[in-house]
């Protein structure tokens, strides 16, 4: 009897098993609904919106999809434009110019910052130094514009003040072309000091000890160890992080600067993202600002593409 | 003792070593300070009065002390505008993004067999990682979803994390397959697995999670500058960035204006910087040591 019962209802499950499978699975598809369809308005849909690009776009009342429609498709003669324009070839180079630097400053100190951490042993020290550099790192670019320009400020800042002491020219930090770019790595490598060293410090753990206690048998001092075990040990997070920052090259930081920069340093300072949200935000050039951004999105999209291909082959790096 | 001797065969216990103790040591508390004076000065500026931070005399520490700077944010209703908003953001926005990033990682957390359509989930997911319509395209779509200045505007287009939900997505993966096996046989749905067995043992994970969207959320102003153009509903950020950043006055309010010209602006910019800052410095220590940990599983995986 009951046996009868167990095989009938093994039978009921087979037959049912395709369509068991698809219930049991319809509640993962339910559960994703919301954010897909927000992922597909405010991810994909821009990516539509494109399109403008290739467009003499006119926003109209009636609505983004109506104008789109009824745009006049002008092909590739933006692009035309913008690489004739000797304001995109400043752009461009300020984009690498200011990112590379950034890159190289931010393996560097943080290198440098974090092998002489390391050879703290009080680890009270070690951690209270981590926590304090670490600060800037969660504050936002607002807030610590609002304090960078405070300081820097030509008129009443500490900076300017201290300056004045010693008998200088009060100097406008981020107002001269020449100066900012390079006010920018410094104040971002101010920002990101602390988390790069943490990942430099936490590559440092993964050295085999043994190796450092090997090498002091054989009478190499710290230096040397430094020199033959530990640069050797992190050179691959090093390249990762070098990398990575290759793929991001087209960022070179659209916050700092937006809320740092002003007219007198567009020469030195705009760069792809700024350029684009000024001049269509503000100026409302809307296919202009597009191709821009299209332009940047592509290059940025080999980058990254190319850079994590890099990295999954050089150190198994992997993002999913 | 056996330890203390191996020790210095490692560092070595010269005269040449106690030397570089000490520079490094020097430095490596210059290197902090020089990290940390500028937020110092800061908040010293905010606690001095008008007159001494005029005549430039403010360093380290409160010249005159006074607690006017904030004593006049208290009457400044621009500045509780922007706080109660981004306050609601925070409210709104955490809850809701948390449960975006839920929902998307615990389906991808299952494997190729349980759930076919996996693959094409997550590639929908990692394509917006790497590509993206840029800002103008972004504020036409926001613009024309009916969103702009409304709440929902800070909150929506940003909900879907990828990054976050690869952090739990990875959490979930990782959790003993047995749990769910053994409630699939009591015959356990998928909202129940996730909730009484997925949710309870990701605690860990959902707490750096929370911390994460909590400080994007706080830090957040160029949604609020793009989508808002209402004045009193722009999140503290915007306003902050507003205030202290633009010296264009196109944007400036007449209250703003009357402000720029006034002397104690300084000081009382320096107590919105503070102020504004408290919340972050509240979870800061949560924060390290989650973010500590998160980097070091992440960065030395392989």
């Amino acid at each position: 009897m009951t046996e009868q019962r167990l095989k009938t209802k093994k039978s009921s499950l087979q037959s049912s098993k395709s369509h068991s499978k698809f219930k049991r699975q319809l509640p993962l598809h339910i559960m994703m609904l919301i954010p897909v369809i927000l992922v597909v308005i405010y991810c994909y849909g821009p990516m539509l919106g494109i399109l403008i690009a290739f467009q003499d776009y006119v926003p109209s009342t009636k609505g983004f999809f109506y104008s789109l429609i009824n745009g006049k498709w002008i092909g590739f003669d933006m692009f035309r434009y913008i690489f004739k324009m000797p304001d995109f070839v400043s752009i461009l180079w300020n984009t690498f110019f200011i990112a590379t630097m950034k890159i190289i400053a931010k393996i560097i100190f943080p290198l440098i910052f974090a092998l002489l951490l390391n050879e703290v042993r009080k680890s009270w020290f070690k951690k209270s130094v981590q926590t304090i550099t670490f600060l800037p790192y969660f504050l936002s670019w607002v807030i610590l514009g609002g304090i960078l320009l405070e300081i820097f400020s030509p008129r009443t800042g500490i900076i300017n003040t201290i300056i004045g002491y010693f008998g200088f020219e009060p100097k406008y930090f981020f107002g001269d072309p020449k100066i900012f770019p390079y006010m920018l790595v410094l104040t971002d490598l101010w920002k990101d000091i602390g988390f790069n060293t943490i990942i430099i410090l936490a590559a440092l753990t993964s050295i085999d000890p043994t190796l450092y206690e090997a090498a002091a048998i054989d009478g190499a001092g710290r230096l040397k160890q430094t020199l033959h075990i530990t640069l050797p040990g992190i050179s691959s997070i090093i390249v990762l992080i070098a990398i990575l920052g290759l793929g991001n090259i087209m960022n070179a930081g659209f916050d700092q600067i937006f809320v740092l920069y002003g007219p007198s340093v567009y020469s030195t300072g705009d760069i792809i993202d700024t350029y684009t949200y000024r001049m269509g935000i503000n100026n409302g050039q809307f296919s202009l600002a597009t191709a821009v951004g299209l332009f940047k999105s592509v290059v940025s999209f080999v980058m990254l593409t190319v850079s994590y291909w890099i990295a999954n082959k050089y150190s198994d790096y992997r993002i999913f | 003792m056996k330890e203390k001797s191996n020790n210095d065969v490692l560092m070595g216990n010269s005269v040449s070593r106690k030397v570089f103790v000490t520079i490094n040591t020097i430095f490596l508390i210059l290197v902090t300070f020089i990290t940390i004076l500028p937020i110092i000065h800061i908040i010293s500026l905010s606690f001095s009065s008008t007159q001494a931070a005029e005549g430039g005399l403010v360093g380290l520490l409160p010249v005159q002390f006074s607690l006017k700077a904030y004593t006049s944010i208290l009457g400044k209703t621009s500045f509780y505008r922007s706080l109660v908003v981004s306050i609601k953001r925070v409210i709104i926005g955490v809850p809701f993004s948390l449960l975006c990033t839920i929902l998307v990682a615990y389906p991808l957390s299952k494997d190729k067999k349980s759930f076919p359509a996996r693959k094409i989930y997550v590639w929908f997911f990692i394509i917006t990682m790497l590509f993206n319509g840029g800002i103008i395209p972004t504020y036409i779509i926001v613009k024309s979803t009916g969103i702009m200045n409304k709440l929902w505007a800070l909150i929506l287009p940003s909900a879907v994390s990828v990054f976050n939900i690869l952090i739990l997505m990875n959490f979930f993966r990782e959790l003993p397959k047995e749990l769910e096996e053994a409630a699939l046989i009591d015959g356990a749905g998928h909202i129940s697995i996730l909730t009484r067995i997925f949710l309870p043992l990701a605690k860990p994970a959902l707490a750096t999670l929370v911390l994460f969207i909590f400080v994007f959320h706080w830090n957040s102003w160029f949604d609020g500058l793009m989508y808002i153009n209402k004045i009193e509903r722009i999140p503290l950020q915007t306003y902050l960035q507003q205030i202290l950043t633009m010296p264009d006055t196109r944007f400036m309010t007449a209250d703003q204006l009357q402000e720029l010209g006034n002397a104690s602006r300084r000081t009382s910019n320096a107590a919105q910087i503070i102020i504004s800052t408290i919340p972050i410095l509240i979870i800061y220590p949560f924060l390290q040591k989650y973010y500590t940990k998160g980097l070091v599983l992440g960065s030395v995986k392989s």
